[in-house]
């Protein structure tokens, strides 16, 4: 492309060939640490041995809720700062109000009442099959989302601090259970023997519901109107 | 062994693609398409460079590829926010240059 | 200290505390002033519970989950951990005081800005206190993304460029991290730090991954030439945002550098010279651009370009002398923290007092504001390193590193960066001691915006007495 075509504010030749041979180092660098030297054999033999003491099958969600849990709980307060940064932009953006069209009417008929039920489904799968909060929030979520495309926006309408502790529920159960074990000399999030089964199921419905408003609550752009 | 070092070097490419567009590219949305581009990259080169020992598959980095996602997604949120506020307040929806900054610098303070 | 005060987990607390605090801020909007101060209480005194630890029993150790590494989570407290902690406890409870003065006439910001900056503060203690490299990388993003959004808080077309640039920055930089991440499991199948020191065995293995991570926290810290997104973003924030912008997110990546140094020790000279010329570069670019700079935010910021700089000439010093050379780098970091957190507040109370912050305009500023003025001058004369403050402490180490191994063109930068810094603080002075030609609309500023950009900048100058009990933490830390 010659310069004079290019879109203002994008750069020129030299950038490009610069930038070009960086790249192309790059890629050689990580390519040679791939395939030269040992490659280690990972934890998978270490998650399986202590499995059965981590209330989950699933040897994923066992790393996620479990052994690696501290990162998730981690995770919720990125995704929980995320939406607290989206809404401190200002004020929800206006969506146009227009007549929805029948075909997305029928469709949310449909489709919004099997939400939940997927979202039940996912939630409980995750302790061992693939699944979990993640997954079940965001089918939540979506259900939110077509709803709100289809002109009834219920954020929008509904008062801001019932949705605002719905958002801070999943980060705050999970903070409160992974402190509330400390007791008796464990360590932050060392579920009990016996009790981590339940715990986990506890953290995971939590941060169902805020994954749910949080993904929707980034998806209007803003805050609700009656936020102060 | 080589189709996980397959998802490794696919991963790499997408890392590649996803800077040189990055930076090459003026438009605030290409840029956040960019990056998560490279993320689907990094994630790929995560799994892809943890299953090439063999063996049972390793649920860590899998799970490390989940905590990623739900970051990635959460910094694409925000980045998605901001480039619409920033088309609402200047009315187009890309960086300015050094001149542009400048002069809002000395009138916007 | 009663016994069951001591037994609590502080370094679980550190971040616990500011985590309930953020999301209690949230949900209350109306009280998230009185919350957001409380809890900047309980979380610098949960961080001085970690540090009391550390001197009276040693470095602390917590498994989370019980598991231990590697299938678990390590967080470690040694001693350049909290005095990372400790500095970021007082830094920001001074702009925790002073935030709460200055967002009174902006009721719509305050809600905004306290869940957001103890997010910020809950990662900062995270970060510190991580020793896992995919769990700093996870920290890395939530301080990340808090400070992105502190930054656009302000609302203005140059401060959501300025977000914008720092977000896409920001996150080139996590990736570039996280690549290194992969690379280093895929070679030791662990990524916990302990056990990578153990295992790793240099070479290309090491090498790439260790020079991406590095460059993509370079990144984040902002070291020439990787400082543009830097200035708009510091310079366009609120002044409280500014002072935790530019006194502590960018010393959070410049520690993880030292901390992948100090746990890989990489062989050869050729990237610590690389890094040690950027140091320089930055001293002399961040200075010539703060002299040049009309607005008084951004000559502070480009101040923190400069002083940056300083930090990495610690890198081709450290062959031979590392104790001295370390030590002084990390007590620059430190005096950077309070001096830069002292100079952004006194910048703010000015730009409060008289609507602006045009340099030339400052207009006789001291008769009105004479303890502001006080605190940027304290600020300035640790920035330029002159006794008895923190920055001379550090200053001093770096030049007595660099002329018992004679390399004198180091010490060399070291003393002209000095002087640099000297004209561009008396520059600010020179025009706070002068009448100009325009009169602007005064405002009142709450007295407790003074007094701690006051005390912040004499804490930054008592760093230098305290030196001799400060330094000695870092044994067993440093190479």
């Amino acid at each position: 492309m010659s310069s004079a075509s290019r879109p203002p504010g994008e750069p020129g030749l030299l950038l490009r060939a610069v930038l070009a041979l960086l790249l192309l180092a790059a890629a050689a660098g990580v390519a040679l640490a791939l395939v030269a030297g040992q490659v280690a054999p990972g934890l998978s033999g270490a998650v399986a041995a202590a499995l059965p003491d981590s209330g989950a099958s699933n040897p994923v969600t066992a790393v996620l809720l479990n052994f690696r849990g501290y990162d998730t709980l981690l995770e919720m307060a990125v995704l929980t700062a995320a939406v607290v940064g989206v809404w401190s932009l200002g004020p929800a953006p206006r969506i146009r109000e227009t007549e929805p069209s029948p075909v997305l009417l029928g469709m949310n008929s449909v489709l919004i009442p099997l939400a939940p039920l997927i979202c039940a489904y996912l939630l409980w799968a995750g302790s061992s099959r693939p699944g979990g909060a993640f997954q079940a929030g965001a089918v939540l979520a979506a259900a939110g989302v077509l709803f709100i495309i289809s002109g009834r926006r219920p954020a929008v309408h509904l008062p801001a601090a019932p949705m605002s502790w719905g958002i801070v529920a999943g980060l705050g159960v999970f903070l409160a259970v992974a402190l509330a074990v400390m007791p008796g000399g464990r360590e932050l999030l060392e579920y009990p023997r016996g009790l981590a089964g339940a715990l986990i199921l506890l953290v995971e419905t939590a941060a169902t519901v805020s994954i749910a408003l949080i993904l929707a609550g980034l998806f209007i752009g803003g805050r609700p109107e009656d936020e102060p | 062994m080589s189709s996980a070092l397959l998802y490794a070097g696919a991963g790499m490419g997408l890392l590649l693609v996803g800077v040189w567009a990055l930076v090459l590219r003026a438009h605030l949305l290409r840029k956040v398409l960019a990056i998560n581009v490279m993320g689907s990259g990094a994630f790929l080169l995560l799994v892809g460079a943890g299953a090439m020992g063999g063996g049972p598959v390793d649920p860590v980095p899998q799970a490390m590829v989940i905590t990623g996602i739900v970051v990635s997604i959460s910094a694409t949120a925000l980045a998605l926010a901001l480039v619409l506020r920033i088309a609402y307040a200047t009315g187009k929806a890309a960086l300015p240059e050094d001149r542009e900054r400048d002069l809002m610098d000395r009138e916007g303070r | 200290m009663s016994t069951w005060l001591a037994a609590l987990p502080w370094m679980v607390l550190a971040i616990a505390i500011p985590l309930l605090g953020a999301l209690a801020a949230f949900v209350q909007p109306r009280r998230a002033q009185v919350i957001g101060l409380s809890f900047s209480f309980l979380t610098a005194g949960a961080a001085v519970g970690v540090v009391l630890d550390f001197i009276t029993l040693g470095p602390q150790q917590h498994a989370v989950g019980g598991w231990g590494a590697p299938l678990g989570i390590d967080l470690v407290a040694d001693g350049l951990s909290i005095l990372m902690l400790g500095m970021s406890a007082v830094v920001g409870v001074a702009v925790s005081i002073y935030a709460r003065a200055y967002f009174v006439p902006y009721p719509d910001k305050a809600p905004r800005f306290w869940p957001l900056w103890l997010f910020l503060w809950a990662a900062l203690n995270a970060l510190f206190q991580s020793a896992d490299v995919f769990n700093l990388y996870v920290t890395l993003e939530l301080m990340g993304l808090s400070a992105v959004a502190l930054v656009a808080l302000t609302g203005s077309g140059p401060a959501l460029w300025g977000a914008m640039r720092y977000l896409l920055v920001s996150l080139l930089g996590s990736l570039a991290y996280l690549v290194g991440v992969a690379l280093l499991y895929h070679a030791y199948g662990t990524v916990d730090l302990t056990l990578l020191a153990e295992r790793a065995d240099g070479g290309l293995q090491l090498a790439v991954p260790l020079g991406a991570m590095i460059a993509g926290l370079l990144l984040k810290t902002g070291l020439f030439p990787f400082h543009v997104w830097l200035p708009p973003a510091h310079g366009s924030a609120r002044a409280p945002v500014s002072a935790l912008l530019s006194g502590l997110v960018v010393k959070a990546s410049f520690y993880l550098v030292l901390r992948l140094w100090f746990t890989f020790v990489p062989e050869g000279e050729g990237l610590p010279l690389l890094l040690g010329c950027l140091g320089a570069a930055a001293i002399f670019w961040g200075s010539i651009q703060a002299l040049r700079q009309k607005r008084l935010k951004l000559l502070v910021a480009y101040s923190t370009v400069a002083q940056l700089g300083y930090l990495f000439i610690a890198f081709p010093l450290a062959g031979l002398e590392p104790q001295m050379a370390w030590s002084g780098s990390i007590y620059l970091a430190l005096s950077h923290a309070f001096a830069k957190g002292a100079m952004f507040l006194a910048a703010g109370a000015i730009m409060t007092q008289g609507g602006h912050d045009e340099i030339d305009e400052l207009d006789l500023v001291v008769d009105r504001m004479p303890l502001t003025l006080a605190a940027f001058a304290l600020a300035g004369i640790s920035l330029a390193g002159l006794p008895p403050s923190g920055g001379f402490v550090g200053k001093w180490l770096l030049l007595e590193s660099a002329m018992a191994q004679g390399k004198g063109i180091w010490a060399a930068i070291i003393i002209v960066g000095g002087l640099l810094t000297a004209t561009y603080v008396f520059r600010v002075l020179g025009f706070a001691f002068t009448r100009s030609e325009h009169h602007h609309e005064r405002h009142e500023v709450p007295a407790a915006m003074e007094w701690t950009a006051l005390l912040l900048a004499l804490g930054a100058v008592l760093l230098g007495f305290v030196a001799p009990w400060a330094l000695p933490l870092l044994d067993g830390v440093l190479p």
